[in-house]
């Protein structure tokens, strides 16, 4: 089975009555890394709730490697590590307490040296014996991360992981995202720092008011709707685009000093060559270019300004 | 059975217990012995014998059952609703235990401690009167179907309660005054007749009367009785646990 998490017509309105989300289907592969990204209130947590069992579906249907979230919840459960993305701690237990204890909800036999080196990939094995209410939201946030791979899961869910988390502390997170998922281990995150999403990401999922608008491999995404600026900076203002360039898929910056070129970088001709040859038959010089690519960023609020 | 789950629950409860020593165990304890002092010994030494057994024993059995039924409801209550209030109950519900568990763990907890504290009360009230337990088992087994029943009372409190009001408001205005009117202090035997039919109507009654019978063999209504109700009281007790547990009421949104 290619699928680990398969999510069917999956809706949730909550007691208020509000629909947060509206029949959503999507299928996480097994070993992947995937970046649901979505708007705030977009239904992220509340997917990711419903998953784990946290929240209860209104309508539709989740498995996980096979088990019913509801039915078989024990199986599917076992699975799972969640590191929520608010951070709701034991502020009395100690850091080495919670980490256990949590192991222990599992089910799984005590392994202090397991532990050990979750604590010390996260950079926590100093705090081992603090009280977690001494430790500061980034280091909390850690302890959550500790306490999800506490029990081993083989599915991953992490809910803005890294608001909250210095740089330094951020590259040694996503680190150890990295070597989980070279162990196997299938990642969900969301995060609004889509660079990271685009760094990480094997696939992206966008939802959008309780939808999804869009799942896509990311090189794909960024292939189909990656494009590619290159702009030349003109030693001379033009007035007007000469017509002998009309052919080519160049605009005049409205102050009449910049040309900008837009192609696709992964087509086969991207007339780049033509495009210059024809600038400089046309006898336009230029001080400088840059090139730009669009980011997934770019991507995103694109998709999601669109439907709004 | 998730039983690591269970221990993992009742092994943070105990050490939360251990945490907070003065409040769980040391006040408790030492508001009980001032009612010794207070209606045993001051008040008491001028109070003739109830059905022949000196007022300061005679009360022993009812502070007990005070303080169990105040201490597993206060407990149980706050050590569920404790989670649901900093949102660390996610982890609970996130991991592969069914309710049943969870109320094990919580409960199991909460009903130790009380047992725990009902033993010290009792031998604490050996210092200030003598005292003779006919039926020990009996006594040990309402001692733990009380713990046990009132914890799971005050799991359920713990688990409809909106804020720490609403978590206080049950023990103080249902259960203390229950406790108080269900013969602590008193033989329901000394109420005019109207109102010892209206005590019937309260189930701490049946809780003291059977606690106390299993000391002096002297009770208010038969044993028999006093454990069938006792019994009733848990089954309904488990029942609500069960049905919310059933349908995730206000665990899970
Ligand atoms: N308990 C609740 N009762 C009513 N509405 C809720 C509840 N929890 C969430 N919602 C609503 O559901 C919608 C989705 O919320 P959710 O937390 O899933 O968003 P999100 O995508 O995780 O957003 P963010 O990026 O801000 O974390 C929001 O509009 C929110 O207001
Ligand atoms: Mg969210």
């Amino acid at each position: 089975m290619p699928n680990i998490i398969s999510i069917k017509n999956l809706s949730k309105t909550y007691a208020s009555g509000f629909r947060a989300l509206k029949g959503i289907n999507l299928d996480i592969k097994r070993g992947e890394i995937f970046a649901l990204l979505g708007p705030n209130g977009a239904g992220k947590t509340t997917l990711i709730g419903i998953t784990c069992g946290i929240l209860q579906p209104t309508g539709g249907s989740v498995t996980v490697d096979g088990h019913d979230i509801i039915n078989d919840f024990r199986a599917a459960r076992s699975l799972i590590g969640l590191v929520p993305q608010e951070l709701h701690t034991d502020a009395f237990e100690s850091v080495w307490a919670t980490v256990n204890f949590s192991r222990g909800l599992f089910n799984k036999p005590k392994n202090p040296a397991y532990v050990e080196k979750i604590l010390r990939s996260l950079s926590l094995w100093d705090k081992k014996d603090s009280r977690i209410m001494t430790l500061s939201g980034g280091m909390k946030r850690r302890v959550l991360i500790a306490k999800a791979l506490s029990h081993e899961p083989q599915v991953l869910f992490l809910d803005e992981p890294t608001a909250g988390v210095d740089v330094e502390l951020r590259k040694d997170m996503w680190q150890v995202v990295r070597e989980l998922r070279d162990a196997g281990v299938t990642i969900i995150l969301t995060t609004h720092y889509i660079e990271e999403a685009q760094d990480m990401a094997d696939r992206v999922g966008i939802i959008n008011k309780g939808e999804i608008i869009l799942v896509e491999e990311k090189a794909e995404l960024m292939h189909k709707l990656g494009k590619k600026h290159l702009t030349l900076y003109l030693q001379q203002k033009l007035d007007v685009l000469p017509p002998a360039l009309a052919a080519h898929a160049l605009t005049l910056s409205p102050d009449g000093t910049e040309l900008i070129f837009s192609y696709d970088t992964q087509a086969e001709r991207t007339g780049v060559t033509r495009m210059l040859a024809a600038v400089g038959d046309a006898g336009i010089r230029f001080k400088d270019l840059q090139t730009q690519q669009s980011s997934l960023e770019d991507i995103f609020v694109g998709l999601v300004s669109d439907r709004s | 059975m998730n039983f690591r789950a269970i221990q993992a629950i009742y092994y943070f409860e105990m050490s939360r217990t251990a945490r907070t020593i003065w409040q769980s165990i040391v006040s408790p304890v030492l508001s009980t012995s001032l009612y010794f002092v207070v209606f045993g010994a001051a008040i008491g030494s001028r109070i003739t014998e109830i059905e022949g057994i000196a007022y300061g024993a005679f009360i022993v059995p009812g502070l007990i059952m005070l303080t169990l039924l105040t201490q597993s409801t206060m407990n149980a209550s706050f050590g569920i609703y404790f989670p649901r209030f900093t949102g660390t109950i996610y982890e609970i519900l996130s991991a592969p235990i069914s309710g049943i568990e969870i109320a094990c763990g919580y409960v199991g907890a909460a009903a130790t401690k009380s047992i725990i504290l009902g033993l010290i009360i009792l031998a604490t009230s050996w210092i200030f009167v003598p005292l003779h337990i006919a039926h020990p088992f009996w006594m040990l087994t309402y001692l733990v179907l009380t713990a046990v029943t009132f914890s799971l009372l005050g799991f359920i409190i713990g688990i409809w309660a909106e804020g720490f009001e609403q978590l206080q408001i049950i023990p103080l205005l249902i259960i203390t005054p229950l406790t108080f009117l269900g013969g602590t202090f008193y033989s329901i035997g000394v109420l005019p007749p109207f109102w010892q039919k209206i005590a019937l109507f309260n189930p701490v009654v049946y809780l003291i009367s059977g606690f106390r019978w299993s000391f002096f063999e002297v009770a208010d209504v038969g044993h028999g009785i006093s454990i069938a109700m006792t019994l009733l009281f848990l089954v309904i007790c488990l029942a609500a646990v069960w049905w919310i547990f059933r349908t995730g009421y206000k665990l899970k949104k």
